[in-house]
């Protein structure tokens, strides 16, 4: 299983509730961080880190030798990244979408692919719960080419918990499509609502089941409930602001670890997300 | 002219909330909404919205099932895994939110089946508020956040302000350090990294930190929740220290951040004359010697 947890809005609580989600499960579990941006997990499970891949994207290298200067090349590409003027041709790779056109137009195999650097991807683990994440080059634009890299180690035969960005564009899409459940996290505030409005939008377009954990649940109003409510959107946790949480999470400690109490709770969440998942298979709607 | 932008790497530090708050001591500044994916600051300013535009953001790909011959060379040549068989398994079939927009489909099909329309890929805006003129906008849902929506607001919000002879511009940015953050920073006068005293907000400051050095744009700190924990908020402060960065403000933990949002105020017409908003104005005044 897939479990990916979103949000919308930054900063609601995505990373708390996947991290302690895959904390209180504490086996047969891998928490793939694809927040590659700025990915934080790792501040909370401290995983020991195994492998580390440095990841490139294929980018043009021109050899003028073999250039006819014909333009094909420059024709083709819809980002700009390559520009012919006269006898010049000078690439751009921090603009290649990484498409391919330009080789395959060449007509004088004059065009090889070379890398550019993304970011790193690093696996490890962290007790018994297996641990993932990408981390994106300072410098480098697109995130979502990371994300997919980060995607390929979902292990098969366990829980997968993917910690997704903030917002609804590409880099949230190319972290939940395809996974078999959205947790989408908010708080119960106006910019908590109208970017969950938005989250569950891109959520509906992917076609997954989904279900909503509402964190620091007493600060705010009752918008997110009654927009929950008229959404079908199953309430499947609660967690009121604590300040005692604020200050494990600003010190990097885990909640399930520093108050069992939600140790037993996160394990409540997990399941009632098993059937979650189990009843949309069962309508044909997952 | 001078614009500000306001970044914070981790999302949820208060960047809006402080944007509004300093767009209403400003007064005579031109707003900018440069989140374009997920977009709160209208939500405080209330924007009247005065022109609408369509954002045209690339192109997709679509077959023309009539004149596919289902020979493959799309599905062949997708790099991006957009192409596959319908569910009849008899045509080849683009998915609309994989499509990159390449064209690489589109140049190289035998039978010339695929269209390549411009795709709508948001709007953007030009609004009165009480506090002044706003761009805005408002990227679809599951679309490319290629940048490009955020520069065309920016540079949309430096004309408005030439024509209206405003000096400053103040710019709420996107959270984390990618294409729209780098859409942001390029040309700023400064950016203030609002940031918490917590593991994480410490990490992705120093990320931002990282790609401000790497553009050349000067940029500033504010510690938001500054008491929530001692130890990282003394972090912050050596951080800044060891690499140039003044920090400009302290701002401890008030729920009247929450508050005010719910009711659609910005901090300073909910609290006035008290503590916090005395803090947040001295906040905007050591700003602007920096700016």
């Amino acid at each position: 299983m897939i479990i990916s947890v979103a949000s919308g809005k930054g900063g609601t609580g995505k990373t708390t509730v996947a991290t302690n989600l895959a904390a209180s499960m504490g086996q047969g579990v891998q928490l793939l961080d694809c927040d590659v941006e700025e990915p934080n997990a790792h501040l909370f499970l401290k995983p020991e880190i195994e492998k580390t891949e440095t990841v490139y994207l294929g980018v043009p290298k021109i050899d003028e030798g073999k250039c006819s200067y014909c333009r094909k090349c420059a024709d083709i590409c819809r980002f700009k990244a390559i520009a012919v003027a006269g006898q010049t041709v000078l690439t751009f790779p921090e603009l290649c979408h990484s498409c391919g056109g330009c080789w395959e137009v060449c007509p004088e195999d004059a065009i090889t692919e070379t890398g550019r650097e993304l970011g790193v991807v690093e696996e490890g683990f962290s007790n018994a719960v297996a641990f993932v994440h990408g981390r994106l080059r300072v410098g480098e634009a697109m995130s979502p080419p990371l994300i997919n890299k980060v995607r390929e180690n979902v292990k098969p035969g366990i829980v997968n918990i993917i910690d997704a960005p903030p917002g609804t564009s590409c880099p949230v899409i190319a972290a939940m499509k395809g996974t078999d459940f959205v947790l989408m996290v908010t708080e119960p505030t106006p910019f908590g609502l109208h970017d969950l409005r938005l989250a569950v939008g891109a959520v509906k377009l992917l076609g997954i089941p989904y279900g909503l954990v509402i964190n620091r649940s007493d600060m705010g109003n009752d918008d997110v409930r009654t927009y929950a409510l008229t959404e079908n959107l199953p309430i499947l946790m609660e967690i009121p602001f604590d300040r005692g949480i604020a200050e494990a999470y600003s010190r990097g400690e885990l909640m399930v670890d520093v108050m069992p109490e939600w140790r037993d709770a996160f394990q409540g969440l997990f399941k009632r997300i098993e059937e979650q998942v189990a009843s949309c298979r069962l309508q044909g709607t997952g | 002219m001078k614009e500000l932008v306001v970044l914070s790497g981790k999302g949820g530090t208060g960047k809006t909330s402080l944007t509004a708050a300093f767009a209403s001591i400003a007064k005579d500044s031109v707003l900018c909404d440069a989140d374009v994916d997920a977009a709160d600051l209208h939500l405080l300013m209330n924007p009247k919205v005065e022109k609408r535009t369509d954002f045209m953001g690339g192109n997709i790909a679509i077959i023309d099932a009539d004149k596919c011959s289902v020979c493959g060379q799309c599905e062949e040549r997708c790099r991006f895994d957009a192409v596959h068989l319908d569910d009849e398994g008899e045509k080849y079939t683009i998915d609309e939110i994989d499509c990159e927009g390449c064209g690489v489909c589109v140049d190289f099909c035998p039978e010339g089946a695929i269209d390549f329309p411009e795709k709508k890929c948001g709007e953007w805006f030009i609004s009165s508020t009480r506090f002044g003129a706003m761009v805005h906008a408002r990227l679809g849902i599951a679309e490319e956040n290629s940048g490009k929506l955020v520069t065309l607001v920016r540079q949309e919000a430096r004309k408005l302000a030439e024509a209206n002879g405003r000096e400053l511009i103040i710019t709420d940015g996107p959270p984390g350090v990618g294409c729209p953050v780098i859409a942001s920073v390029g040309g700023a006068t400064a950016l203030l990294i609002v940031t918490e005293p917590t593991v994480s907000g410490i990490h992705d400051m120093q990320r931002v930190v990282e790609l401000a050095a790497y553009f050349k744009v000067p940029c500033m700190v504010c510690i938001n929740k500054y008491d929530l924990n001692a130890d990282q908020a003394e972090a912050i402060e050596v951080f800044a220290q060891e690499n140039g960065v003044p920090v400009v403000g302290r701002v401890p933990f008030d729920k009247q951040f929450t508050e005010s949002m719910v009711i659609g105020e910005t901090i300073m017409e909910f609290c006035k004359n008290n503590g916090l908003g005395t803090t947040v104005k001295q906040i905007w005044e050591t700003i602007g010697k920096h700016l």
